[in-house]
């Protein structure tokens, strides 16, 4: 079972990350910071890229991305 | 304030005159000059009292104070409604919608999206060089002078000639609808009869530019709106579209205007941050979310539909809600340090362009025109400072920014 990662990382496996389209407005702080792990559709929702597998060397882009997003609309997950 | 509920009453008869306020916890008034011209003292007073604050002013108004108590009224679209986004003294009836920021589920998505793809973040790169060009053509009109007033000269017209630019109307219509918005959202408050002909001119305006459509179609969000398609394949009405247009307009310029003149405004009396942009210019993204949440310009409203309770305080129906993105941006709570501009915040979930459903559409056209107008400003003007024989005014309630911002250019003597 993957797990949701409540605070910071304390990380040895993998991460991966998810938009709640439910969540999701379209404000595009997660594009703006981490444009390798979020891509947006034609209104401007955003959606992880590909599996949402954060490569190593983006996990802190993509905690900057979760902490910045105003409707906490991204969950990191440890599989 | 031991119980918060106490300390909201429920409506009253509201008096049409703005007596200057005397305690403002039971009685705010965001008209009052002291608010226009600096409401974060204010708003602690207020936050401090309770999450949710009431006046009998406007027939009865009610303001949440905290992050918290904003976000769970925006995210409630059951018991408030967007029917009215303008806090006022009188509540007429409905007649001039503004779709989508007018409306509620279930027709808000529909419209909604009808208007999000001609401003994702791609769309404005395409417009980026035309706002770069518009910048230091204002640019080239003052420098010499070595002195202007920045929001007369430069962060009023940014936005004016972007959206008119989108829109497919004459950049030089400008000062009309700088009216117009001035008609509406500042003089509507109190003022029907003025709000009312300043909508009607508008839609006046619009109406030519369709007909002229219907004979010759131009590239452009005016055709972009005739062309549009409901969920069952008709056109919209005239209504939709002219009501939408309305709202690109009045809400494309002076909340921009003031966004980009606010942040002037803290860059000429801050020269710490202003070398520190000019030295560290990949800090400007973080930093334009920064001076976006200090001094965030759009507060909203909603209407109470039905009896609720937010963050433990009773709220009726029947009365507004003055809806402060600005106030929550300020709030201790979410933010450290909230009344500190900290250029580089790292963890920063302002709500400059609210939250939930009816985030602001033109969002990303925002943080275009404000980085590229203080960009450009940065690189041929890298040394400001309020002028001391000149006065800054600000503009009072729906959108707050600064309406005359006196500068001179160059290091002081």
């Amino acid at each position: 079972m993957p797990r949701v990662i409540q605070g910071k990382r304390s990380m040895s496996g993998k991460l991966k990350i998810h938009v709640d389209q439910d969540k999701c407005q379209g404000h595009a702080r997660c594009k703006a910071l981490a444009p390798e792990l979020f891509e947006l559709d034609e209104f401007g929702n955003a959606h992880e890229a590909g599996d949402g597998s954060v490569p190593a060397d983006l996990e802190d882009k993509a905690w900057l991305a979760k902490s910045n997003c105003p409707e906490i609309a991204i969950e990191i997950t440890e599989v | 304030m031991s119980d918060p509920a106490r300390a909201i009453p429920d409506s009253a008869p509201a008096t049409p005159d703005h007596p200057p306020v005397t305690d403002w916890v039971h009685d705010f008034d965001h008209t009052d000059p002291r608010w226009t011209e600096d409401p974060f003292p204010i708003w602690e007073t207020l936050r401090k009292a309770s999450p949710v604050v009431h006046t009998d002013r406007f027939l009865g108004c009610y303001m949440p104070t905290t992050y918290q108590a904003v976000k769970e009224i925006a995210y409630d679209t059951e018991h408030f409604s967007s029917r009215r986004v303008i806090v006022r003294d009188v509540r007429p009836e409905i007649v001039n919608t503004a779709p989508p920021i007018t409306s509620d589920p279930p027709e808000h998505k529909p419209a909604k999206q009808l208007l999000l793809p001609p401003f994702t973040p791609d769309a404005m790169k395409k417009l980026e060089p035309r706002v770069r060009a518009i910048c230091n053509e204002l640019i080239d009109g003052f420098i010499s002078d070595r002195q202007c007033d920045a929001a007369a000269r430069y962060t009023k017209h940014i936005p004016v000639r972007a959206i008119a630019h989108m829109l497919g109307i004459p950049e030089e219509d400008g000062e009309l609808f700088i009216k117009w918005i001035h008609e509406i959202l500042e003089l509507g408050i109190k003022d029907d009869a003025t709000m009312m002909r300043a909508i009607h001119e508008m839609t006046g305006y619009f109406h030519g530019h369709i007909e002229a459509r219907k004979r010759n179609p131009t590239d452009d969000l005016i055709t972009t709106m005739m062309n549009a398609r409901d969920k069952s394949g008709q056109p919209l009405s005239d209504g939709h579209v002219l009501g939408s247009l309305r709202l690109l307009l009045i809400a494309g310029i002076d909340t921009t205007w003031s966004a980009i003149g606010a942040s002037l405004w803290h860059l000429a009396k801050t020269p710490a941050d202003r070398d520190r942009l000019i030295a560290e210019p990949e800090l400007m993204p973080t930093a334009i979310e920064e001076l976006l949440r200090a001094y965030a310009p759009v507060t909203m409203a909603r209407e109470v539909m039905k009896d609720t309770m937010i963050s433990g305080c009773p709220v009726k129906s029947g009365n507004m809600v003055l809806l402060s993105f600005p106030a929550a941006n300020r709030d201790p709570a979410m933010f450290p340090d909230a009344d500190k501009v900290v250029l580089d915040r790292k963890e920063n979930r302002h709500a400059a362009f609210g939250l939930g459903i009816h985030r602001c559409v033109g969002s990303n056209l925002a943080r275009m025109e404000m980085t590229v107008a203080i960009e450009e400003w940065l690189k041929r003007i890298p040394d400001f400072r309020l002028d001391p024989a000149g006065k800054v005014t600000w503009s009072e309630g729906t959108v707050r920014g600064p309406r005359q911002l006196p500068v001179l250019f160059g290091k002081s003597a």
